[in-house]
């Protein structure tokens, strides 16, 4: 397949794709998507169950590789890109963490200071400050000592977004980071990734059901359609209308404001 | 962990080291005094004594040391690989291969030389095996999540057994009746026949110096392999370095003292409950502990029913078991 060169302005962003596609076996879940996320945007990816999301996220992450298509990182096609600094770059977070050995929290997350660290050093003053700051940001102070098997579901996936604060990339891809958080501290998440956004100029791209919360941080929205439909990308206002949703999730959906917040119901 | 507190468990556990391997070189048929012990090391003389300490009690001691050394690495490293808290370092096989070349060797009656050979070519065929089988499953990112892809490695490792055990219980069947003692005490693990070499000592420093500076990316690969690839971690390289350093390792002590069972899994597991589970302390803890317990344990073995000798593998299992055990009931479940 030859691919047409790129546009000059893709150079200023965190993440840049050309035509990039998604394949299963002989399955294009996501064909030729071309978008990018710059500094201070807030993405959200919306689609149904089994749409490609996850293994959208993972390729962008760099975890995979496209099946045809640019990636470019930094307006550097990811081949270029070292592990260590990569990881410098930009963050994941997974859908589903599986500790097999008994760890205390604190280190769990100091391990998002890796990549920052050379190969002689151990975690300093500063990296165990930054990661109790991580903690209680997310609301897990007192939790240092903690095995991290000993977490509920919720708390582990705190521990992971502490992770994440912790490791600091310019650019956070995270893969449903809301399931099993209850109302408080789905909003909690939401804000505290909102200021990361918003004050620290960084970039955030994450995959969510919730249409409403979606519609609440989201500046920008990447939208599978499924069935090898090209994915929609854009800004919020454009994406989330209430036709080109309910075709997306299969299902009539209406657009109620309430308290100045708009909710997505199904009709 | 800090690098403070590493330091001073490793001093610790280097001292118990050194006091083990004193009592080890004092203790036998002729008992040697605690003052004796490092004069007649330093500064030997013509007595039968110093004669005694050179040439049986030190070689033995040394290679007891080193031989549990690699097996406590091999087995926290092999524990890492496979994010399972169960293994140990023949669980892809390579002990019951080993056994098959030492056993074979020792049916057609050869020395010494060709047994630990057979041994080394045994092992060393099952780690290729495992290897090329588990090729993919070894570099697997699935960065999807942390999805374990290690059963079907560990599957291929315990078929590779079965087929070498099959071969084994062949020649045990068929093998005369004067060489079955000499078999068995291989396949329980026995240190009196072994020889020193320099390599047996230095490989277990060299193994540890070359994983050290490696060993905050074996903590990540205990997330799983995706989340540690997204954090920088090059998993398929860091795993085929762990996978082959944790075989030679055990490859090198199963053809030195036969199949050594439980040092592997016990050592590193009960550093793991008392310290916590940082590699950057956990791989040289390993390596001091799991050397002082074998000495202990093969020192238990030639002394405590002289002048009978006893397999050291009964005894490392008979000391680890119940140890362990305790360990595990104390501290209520934390593996």
């Amino acid at each position: 397949m030859t691919v047409r060169p790129l546009p000059l302005s893709v150079d200023t962003s965190l993440l840049a794709t050309h035509e990039l596609s998604v394949r299963v076996g002989s399955r294009t879940l996501v064909p030729a998507l071309s978008f990018a996320i710059r500094p201070g945007e807030f993405w959200c990816l919306l689609g149904r169950n089994g749409v490609g999301k996850t293994l959208l996220l993972h390729t962008l992450a760099g975890a995979r590789l496209p099946a045809a298509g640019l990636l470019q990182m930094g307006g550097k096609p990811l081949a270029n890109w070292k592990l260590d600094e990569l990881a410098c770059w930009r963050g994941f977070m997974p859908q589903q963490l599986h500790d097999a050995f008994a760890t205390p929290v604190l280190d769990v997350v100091l391990q998002g200071r890796h990549p920052h660290l050379s190969r002689w050093h151990w975690e300093g003053e500063a990296d165990h400050a930054l990661a109790r700051a991580a903690l209680a940001r997310v609301g897990l102070a007192g939790f240092e000592s903690r095995d991290v098997r000993s977490l509920s579901g919720g708390e582990r996936q705190r521990v992971a977004l502490a992770t994440l604060i912790t490791q600091d990339p310019p650019l956070a891809l995270l893969d449903e980071p809301l399931a099993h958080l209850d109302l408080a501290q789905q909003l909690r998440m939401l804000t505290l990734l909102q200021d990361e956004v918003r004050q620290r100029g960084r970039a955030v791209l994450m995959s969510v059901h919730d249409l409403s919360l979606a519609e609440r941080v989201a500046t920008h929205v990447l939208l599978l359609p499924g069935d090898g439909a090209p994915a929609i990308a854009g800004p919020v206002a454009q994406v989330m209308q209430a036709d080109t949703l309910s075709a997306a999730f299969d299902q009539p959906l209406r657009c109620h404001t309430l308290d100045g917040h708009r909710w997505w119901l199904p009709a | 962990m800090s690098r403070g507190r590493a330091w001073r468990i490793a001093l610790v556990l280097a001292a118990l080291l050194l006091l083990v391997f004193a009592v080890a070189l004092a203790s036998g048929s002729s008992l040697l005094s605690f003052d004796q012990v490092p004069r007649l090391l330093l500064w030997p003389d013509d007595s039968p004594a110093a004669e005694v300490l050179h040439r049986l009690r030190l070689p033995r001691a040394l290679a007891a040391m080193s031989t549990g050394a690699l097996l406590a690495m091999s087995g926290a490293l092999m524990q890492v690989l496979l994010r399972n808290p169960l293994a140990d370092p023949y669980v892809l096989g390579l002990s019951g291969a080993a056994a098959l070349g030492a056993l074979a060797m020792l049916a057609l009656g050869c020395g010494l030389w060709a047994v630990q050979g057979g041994a080394l070519v045994g092992a060393l065929l099952a780690v290729a095996a495992v290897f090329f089988l588990g090729r993919h499953d070894m570099g697997r990112l699935d960065a999807s999540s942390s999805q374990d892809d290690t059963p079907r490695l560990l599957l291929t490792g315990v078929m590779i057994s079965s087929i070498a055990m099959a071969g084994v219980g062949l020649i045990l069947s068929l093998a005369p009746g004067e060489r079955l003692r000499g078999m068995l005490f291989w396949m329980m693990g026995d240190l009196s026949g072994s020889e020193l070499s320099g390599w047996l000592l230095a490989l277990p420093v060299l193994m540890c110096a070359a994983l050290l500076p490696w060993a905050r990316d074996l903590n990540l690969l205990l997330r799983g392999p995706g989340p540690a690839q997204m954090l920088g971690v090059p998993v398929r390289r860091v795993r085929a370095m762990v996978y082959l350093a944790a075989s030679l390792g055990a490859a090198v002590a199963v053809c030195t003292a036969g199949t050594i069972g439980f040092v592997g899994l016990v050592v590193p597991h009960a550093l793991r409950l008392l310290f916590g589970n940082d590699q950057r302390l956990l791989l040289p803890a390993s390596a001091l502990a799991g050397a002082a317990f074998l000495l202990a344990a093969d020192t238990l073995a030639r002394t405590v029913a002289a002048p009978l000798q006893l397999p050291v593998g009964v005894v490392t299992s008979l000391i680890g078991a119940p140890t362990f055990i305790v360990l595990l009931a104390r501290r209520g479940g934390r593996v």
